[in-house]
């Protein structure tokens, strides 16, 4: 996982902002749900009506605790302060977030490979409205007849998630995201959905030659997927290598990541930058959590991510950073997968099962455990193939359970035996001479038009593992 | 036994109609609010229908509260569901708040009668009601002066008798000074009293609501029935506001009376004079007078000329045209936050967004608002050691009686200078009220100012009252 280009390595920092999942904002008690109509989940301390008070939510500063003891960051006495910037979605004018004085500190996230990240810190903050401008050019301002503006998700917590610049290939970007995401989701404190915007990722991306000091930072806005982020890293450190080999030199900016054209393009240079003039917020008192505090939101933390794939990994006897695992525990569903095997099924059948057929299913699915641990049990007992489990299995999931041997009983299906494949494979060898003939001359592919006969003479209850091995054993 | 005390008594006991009470003082406005220009609003009706509501509730047996059918005034930036709330400025036109500020709703609960909504200094700013959008309140005392601001309006509906009682808010001095120079009493309680929850905020961090009255016991009873815990203003003190009832007659035998030896120079030789009978007075009733040492009181001024116009520059950009009050539209968004702010603010306004910006602008904060801050600590510092040796401290509340109209108005920094003894009370959140205590120039009030630590509002009371009893 290592990006050289031209003999320059790259240097990383990731600011993640995620709203949380809390049922009101994070200073007045208006509804934090996306996708309601437009302006319904308002109220004057959302608009910044004159008079209006922000009173803290109890809840946020939990998940931000959460967030917090999920990296290992120290928790501290935090300020809250004003970012004051105008513009016509921030109702006040001002965003109240954390300056000097962030409730999170000095915590460390690890990449499913071991390496590990630094984070600075992951401080709460309000989110802004939303603007939609009509009647432009790719939705962008510039050249807009109107501006819309739905103060929805104005005043919505976030917790901005500052990592160290110690990312050094578009791959950790990734991985670096993909793991964040799969923490706030396993804890409750975000859905960390980044296609609806409650995950939101900034890159900051320099370039230097290996042992030397820091380059000049571009910082990256709109990356929306974990895709964009290893994309637009990676263009954007080839597009800071390739200017200092022509004699140029990168200029602090902020850029925009364009999906369509797969380029990163200057958004504002530093010069154009904003003086936020941040000062203590006047409205609020400074948040101190109490040890006691602190330990009962440590000890309602559910297990992290690493730790439940580590367990899944033990107990299906797979690696821990396999596919089927890291997807299982994404989805939650590994506590299933625990119960399948408990109810005795077999633990590396019950994953894959899980992995292949669940992808729809929430993280408790309604299929009992007991009725997936019946399937995996009659595939290691041979009752039935593996052609026939995925038939069967496929059923019992539209069905939300399911009585496997009922179910495969109606079908008659039953395992065949050696001699019935063998007799089969004589009647397909004899029936497709040419594809036999190929197939003993070294033509893996001639073997598919062999097994397609099988399959279709036995109504696709014939094992395809069983025969690929017959036919194998015959070509000697 | 102040009057409002007892209109609410009379009230409360049937004996007196609120809706008789409250023709009174319609009257008094009517005579003579087209020359004094007390109020942005007066409420005739609504106050009609509210004292009737009142009386209704007596006569079925109930109880209207402890200020059944008083008339207040309330200062133009307090929040009133549904009723024009200006804070004296253009660009709030045409908003009407969809909820009661915290006061008001008090206010409500204790059965008074709200007859209209004062005039002010533009968002509060100023000391002499001039930089209010829609012209100067004069002072019924005299005509040709100021009343004192920025809660002039409040003072002068007080001390015209618009009102019996009213509400203003202080941040530098603007409860205190008007209230001494139009002869009536005004308190600024403990930061954290009183809730903010709806008064629109200048220097949040210094505002706190406050009422006027023309008796001390008014006064109490007021401040009693606003002040208390409010979980809607995260900076409202938890702890039950302490009782006034007692202090009023307990009299100030042994208490101490702390005079500031260094106390900033600038005062006239009339305002002097009366802090100087007020000490003799207070010391003929038993008090002890004891000189105590506050240095840094001298450098509260220009703190708070950092601190309240840096919060404010703050507090104001939410005046942007986009969601509520007056826009001016311009070609571009940046173009209309220019046109309308430029329209919608006053002079002193945009000084003090200019002042407040600068002291918080990257590479200026630590020489300006830093240091503003710390200046702000040593204050409090100063006199929590101050307050080892004495119990309340006095001085005057404003330099000078009240002045003609014009006369400070092309200096800012005089104008500035009005707050001189009142600001650092602000800036460490103690409790401060002004007591006429006699007249000074041109037979004009000079009003006492009493100092007291945090929470101190009982021995501020007390000794309040006791001037109040010695100044007749």
């Amino acid at each position: 996982m290592t990006w050289t280009h031209e003999g320059f390595e790259m240097v990383v920092g990731l600011e993640v902002h995620v709203e949380l999942a809390t049922n009101t904002k994070l200073f007045s008690a208006s509804p934090n749900r996306f996708g309601d109509e437009p302006n319904t989940n308002i109220d004057p301390v959302t608009l910044g009506l004159p008079g209006a008070l922000p009173v803290l939510n109890r809840r946020a500063v939990e998940l931000a605790m959460r967030i917090g003891l999920a990296l290992g960051c120290e928790i501290r006495p935090c300020v809250f302060a004003r970012k004051n910037y105008f513009y016509p979605d921030m109702p006040k004018a001002y965003q109240i977030s954390q300056y000097d004085q962030p409730l999170n500190v000095d915590g460390s996230l690890t990449l499913p490979d071991g390496t590990v990240i630094g984070v600075e810190r992951a401080h709460l903050e309000e989110d802004t409205g939303k603007s939609t401008h009509v009647g432009g050019a790719g939705g962008r301002i510039h050249g807009s007849e109107a501006s819309l503006i739905d103060f929805n998700r104005a005043g919505v917590p976030l917790v901005e998630i500052v990592s160290r610049p110690d990312i050094r290939s578009p791959e950790q970007a990734r991985a670096y995201v993909a793991e964040l995401r799969s923490i706030l989701a396993a804890i409750g404190a975000s859905d960390a959905k980044m296609e609806e915007g409650s995950m939101r990722v900034d890159a900051n991306v320099s370039v230097r030659r290996p042992g030397e000091p820091f380059g000049t930072r571009c910082e990256i806005k709109n990356l929306n997927s974990v895709r964009s982020v290893g994309r637009a890293v990676d263009y954007e450190g080839r597009r800071q290598v390739d200017l200092i080999s022509v004699g140029e030199v990168v200029r602090q900016e902020t850029r925009h990541w364009d999906e369509t054209d797969g380029r990163t393009h200057t958004l504002r240079t530093k010069e154009d930058a904003d003086d936020y003039r941040y000062f203590p917020e006047p409205d609020l008192v400074p948040l101190a959590p109490s040890d006691e505090w602190i330990a009962e939101v440590r000890a309602s933390m559910p297990p992290l991510p690493s730790a439940r794939r580590a367990c899944l990994a033990e107990a299906t006897g797979q690696d821990a950073v396999s596919e089927a695992v890291s997807t299982v525990v994404d989805r939650g569903q590994d506590d299933y997968v625990h119960a399948v095997v408990a109810a005795g099924g077999d633990a590396a059948r019950a994953l894959i099962a899980v992995k292949e057929a669940f992808a729809d299913e929430p993280a408790s699915p309604r299929v009992p455990a007991e009725d997936l641990a019946v399937l995996t049990q009659m595939e290691v007992a041979g009752e039935v193939t593996s052609t026939q489990a995925k038939t069967l299995l496929a059923e019992i999931v539209a069905a939300g359970g399911g009585d496997a041997r009922a179910l495969a009983a109606a079908k008659g299906f039953e395992a065949m035996d050696t001699s019935e494949l063998e007799s089969m494979v004589d009647d397909a060898i004899a029936a497709q001479p040419d594809a036999w003939a190929k197939f003993c001359a070294g033509e893996a592919k001639a073997m598919g038009a062999i097994v397609g006969h099988i399959m279709k003479a036995s109504k696709g209850q014939a094992d395809g593992k069983a025969v690929s091995a017959i036919l194998d054993a015959r070509r000697g | 036994m102040g009057r409002a005390v007892e209109l609410a008594a009379g009230v409360r006991s049937g004996e007196v109609r609120a809706a008789d009470v409250v023709e009174g003082y319609l009257s008094a406005i009517d005579a003579r609010e087209a020359e004094v220009h007390a109020f942005n609003l007066v409420l005739a009706d609504a106050a009609r229908e509210r004292a009737a509501a009142i009386d209704a509730v007596v006569a079925s047996g109930g109880d209207p509260g402890p200020l059944a059918g008083v008339p207040v005034a309330l200062k133009d930036n307090l929040c009133t569901r549904g009723v024009p709330t200006t804070c004296s400025s253009k660009i709030l036109d045409g908003w009407r708040p969809p909820y009661d500020a915290t006061v008001v709703e008090r206010l409500a609960a204790a059965g008074a009668v709200v007859v209209g909504k004062t005039n002010l200094d533009e968002f509060a700013m100023g000391s002499s009601t001039e930089n209010s959008a829609f012209g100067p309140t004069r002072n019924p005392l005299d005509v040709s002066r100021v009343p004192g601001g920025s809660s002039g309006g409040s003072a002068a509906a007080v001390a015209a008798g618009f009102a019996e009682v009213s509400l203003g808010s202080d941040t530098g001095g603007s409860i205190r000074q008007p209230a001494a120079l139009c002869g009536v009493i005004g308190v600024k309680p403990t930061y954290g009293a009183v809730s903010r929850h709806g008064l629109v905020a200048f220097a949040s961090s210094l505002d706190q609501i406050g009422p006027f009255a023309n008796d001390v016991a008014d006064a109490a009873l007021l401040l009693e029935s606003i002040a208390g815990h409010d979980p809607g203003d995260s900076t409202s003190i938890p702890e039950v506001f302490p009782s006034l009832g007692a202090s009023l007659r307990a009299g100030v035998e042994g208490v101490r009376i702390g005079r500031i030896s260094d106390l900033p120079a600038g005062a006239d030789a009339d305002v002097e004079a009366r802090l100087e009978a007020a000490f003799e007075a207070l010391a003929a009733a038993g008090a002890e007078i004891v000189d105590v040492e506050v240095p840094a009181f001298t450098y509260g001024l220009t703190a708070y000329y950092l601190i309240a116009p840096a919060e404010a520059s703050s507090n104001l950009a939410r005046y942007d045209g986009v969601r509520f009050g007056l826009r001016v539209d311009a070609a571009d968004t940046n173009a209309m936050y220019t046109a309308t702010r430029s329209a919608g603010f006053g002079d002193e306004v945009q000084r003090r967004i200019m002042l407040g910006t600068y002291a918080l602008s990257a590479g200026y904060y630590d020489a300006y608002y830093g240091k503003a801050l710390k200046v702000r600590r040593l204050i409090a510092d100063d006199f929590a050691r101050a307050y080892e040796r004495c119990d309340v401290m006095l001085t005057p509340a404003s330099p000078s009686v009240a002045f003609p109209f014009g006369s400070k108005t092309a200096d800012p920094f005089a104008m500035y200078l009005c707050d001189t003894y009142t600001i650092p009370s602000n800036l460490a959140g103690h409790p401060a009220m002004s007591v006429p205590f006699g007249s000074g120039a041109d037979d004009l009030p000079v009003g006492v100012q009493v100092l007291a630590p945090a929470l101190g509002e009982p021995v501020m009371f007390q000794v309040a009252a006791e001037l109040e009893r010695r100044a007749s």
